[in-house]
């Protein structure tokens, strides 16, 4: 028997007997939609986790100063010495190590902002104009120009900040106070919304040299590095942890963290959730597999006399085991076929309830998925089929 | 063409030991008319069932066309059949979900025949039953007559040597019963080797030999080949 005739044969069996063929099908297309929605589900979380600390920034690498220490105390305290502070003049000198993209010294504080008759609270970041790439925060209007050096008095406002002193969105060019100084409004910034707790709206940004003199120190908060890429991240660590020893008389008081570390953490974590899940459904497949095994075997005796009469006819036993399995293999596919669909109708629903999670499945899951339905399904009938391979054929023509 | 010698078919139940058949010799020549009459459980349709390799000998040898098919494998056997053998029933064995057409294609699609040299043989055969306007129908639809016509049309579509048909009739009333006859009749006309297995006096009076069984064994025996066998003693 050819392979096409015995495609075709089987198909007929199987769409002779509707209800058997969509239960089976069904059973089959739910362990795949749960797999594929499932993956789904975990990738998006994943993807969700790592998008809110892309936000920060890519290739990111944060310099505190102090030594984070887990045991000893902090440096110094045996010699009498403090750390030292992270200077401007410090950052200036990670400008050009190899590997190093940009960076940006930051100060953190908070004062008052006043316009006319408004006058609130407002967290102010002191930074130059590479923190706006390095954070991947985009400008609504005007630019941001300071340096490390002096720079004129202008501030950028966020999105909410500006529409709350001016109403009326005619932000660009005032003067606003901040404590006791005036700045000049040069941009404001685009709306961007909550990351990782900090909200980008509420806040303002001046020049790094203001925000030391405003708050009155010399000590950076942190130097924000983007290094150029990712491979390029550890080396330039290295090398910033040497740099600044060397600047700091051999002491190494300054404490380095990548973003990515913690990044790849949580990939990890995520992936390995995503995993755990989609072999649970899995599981699903596999009691798919279970009742086609079952519904398989009822076949067989079924049509016991018709397997008889094919021995009659001349069919061999591998002729009757491969109309068996092939019955199995339409029955797989299509369940795998219904199930990608029904997998990806329910991952477009996960994404229209919650827009913000990025529940699309994994090319790999529904391959995957594919191949599990129809690796169960063969495995399933493998034994009904070598059943009625193995039928007497005088037995089987004797019942009727 | 048929060669069976000293040929027994023991079936084991429990622990009782039933000689279905007990050395057998038969010799069946190309193109003869042969019937096997016998009470139930005389051993008749296990004769059929070696002869048409669906069963295989306890001991003794079977020659088909001066083979030992016995020792052929499994799938060889399965070829023989294919092409040599052709099997009617009593209860038609006709694939439900299948047509008549379909029924008729079978052996052709386990042959794996072309689909174009199928059709052809298949229109064929239909016009040789007379069943071309039930081509399409399914067994259901068909009258009993139909019906056992359309397994003798499947039976002979690749144009066995041996046709053999297991109470023909059995399953028919007289007329229709007597159009299947003719058939079969018509087909050994045609050359082909017919052995019919049956209860019905009348029927197995038709053929030009006619064999008598009884606990396995052949107790008449109408050919001269084997007059000595003739009346045979019922146990040896």
């Amino acid at each position: 028997m050819n392979l096409p005739d015995a495609l075709t044969l089987s198909y007929r069996t199987v769409v002779s007997y509707r209800l058997r063929a969509v239960l089976i099908l069904l059973a089959m297309a739910l362990g795949v939609a749960a797999v594929v929605v499932l993956t789904a589900l975990g990738d998006g979380a994943r993807r969700f986790v790592v998008n809110q600390f892309a936000s920060l920034g890519t290739n990111l690498i944060i310099v505190l100063p102090g030594r984070a220490e887990t045991s000893g105390g902090f440096p110094g305290a045996l010699t009498g010495q403090t750390p030292r502070d992270l200077t401007l003049d410090d950052a200036a000198s990670i400008e050009g190590l190899r590997g190093v993209k940009r960076y940006a010294p930051l100060n953190v504080g908070a004062s008052e902002i006043s316009f006319g008759g408004r006058l609130r609270e407002v967290n102010v970041l002191g930074s130059t104009a590479d923190l706006i790439p390095i954070r991947h925060m985009r400008l609504a209007q005007g630019r941001f120009t300071a340096g490390g050096g002096p720079n004129p008095a202008e501030i950028l406002l966020g999105a909410t900040l500006a529409r709350e002193l001016f109403p009326a969105g005619d932000a660009m060019g005032q003067r606003v106070r901040l404590s006791d100084r005036r700045f000049r409004v040069a941009g404001v910034l685009a709306p961007q919304g909550e990351s990782m707790g900090f909200n980008t709206d509420e806040i303002a940004i001046i020049p790094i040299d203001h925000a030391q003199s405003l708050f009155n120190t010399q000590t950076l908060f942190r130097i924000l590095v983007e290094a150029q890429s990712r491979s390029a991240i550890e080396p330039v660590k290295a090398s910033i942890r040497n740099t600044i020893t060397l600047r700091h008389d051999g002491e190494e008081d300054i404490t380095v963290i990548t973003q990515d570390a913690v990044l790849s953490t949580f990939d990890r974590i995520f992936r390995a959730l995503t995993f755990a899940v989609s072999g649970i459904a899995a599981i699903s497949l596999a009691v798919a597999g279970i009742l086609v095994m079952n519904v398989m075997l009822v076949a067989v005796s079924q049509r016991t006399a018709e397997i008889g009469l094919l021995k009659a006819l001349g069919a061999t036993r591998k002729d009757i085991k491969r109309l068996f399995l092939m019955e199995t293999l339409w029955l797989a596919l299509a369940g795998a076929a219904v199930g990608i669909a029904l997998g990806y109708l329910g991952s477009l629903g996960l994404r229209l309830a919650y827009p913000q999670l990025p529940a699309y499945p994994p090319a790999w899951a529904s391959l995957a998925a594919i191949a599990t339905a129809f690796l169960t399904g063969m495995v399933a009938s493998l034994l009904p089929a070598s059943r009625a391979a193995r039928l007497n054929p005088v037995l089987a023509l004797s019942r009727r | 063409m048929i060669t069976l010698s000293e040929l027994s078919r023991i079936f084991t139940m429990g622990d009782q030991e039933v000689r279905a058949l007990n050395r057998v010799n038969l010799q069946i020549d190309q193109g003869e008319y042969l019937s096997v009459m016998g009470p139930s459980g005389s051993g008749k349709s296990t004769l059929l069932n070696i002869i048409g390799l669906l069963d295989q000998p306890s001991s003794g040898t079977y020659l088909l066309e001066n083979r030992d098919v016995t020792a052929l494998s499994e799938a060889e056997q399965a070829k023989v059949r294919r092409e040599r053998i052709g099997f009617i029933f009593q209860a038609f064995h006709l694939v439900p979900r299948l047509t008549a057409a379909e029924n008729i294609e079978l052996p052709l699609i386990l042959e794996g025949l072309p689909p174009a040299e199928r059709q052809a043989r298949v229109a064929a055969a239909l016009e040789q039953t007379d069943l071309v306007e039930r081509a399409h129908h399914r067994p259901a639809e068909l009258s009993g007559g139909q019906r056992q016509r359309v397994a003798i049309a499947r039976a002979t579509i690749l144009k066995p040597a041996v046709l053999l048909a297991d109470e023909p009739t059995g399953n028919l009333d007289h007329k229709t019963g007597a159009e299947v006859v003719e058939l079969l009749e018509k087909l050994h006309h045609e050359g082909t080797t017919v052995i019919v297995v049956t209860h019905d006096r009348e029927l197995g009076a038709r053929a030009h030999r006619r064999i008598q069984m009884r606990d396995g064994e052949i107790v008449e025996d109408t050919s001269p080949k084997s007059q000595e066998r003739r009346f045979a003693p019922s146990s040896t």
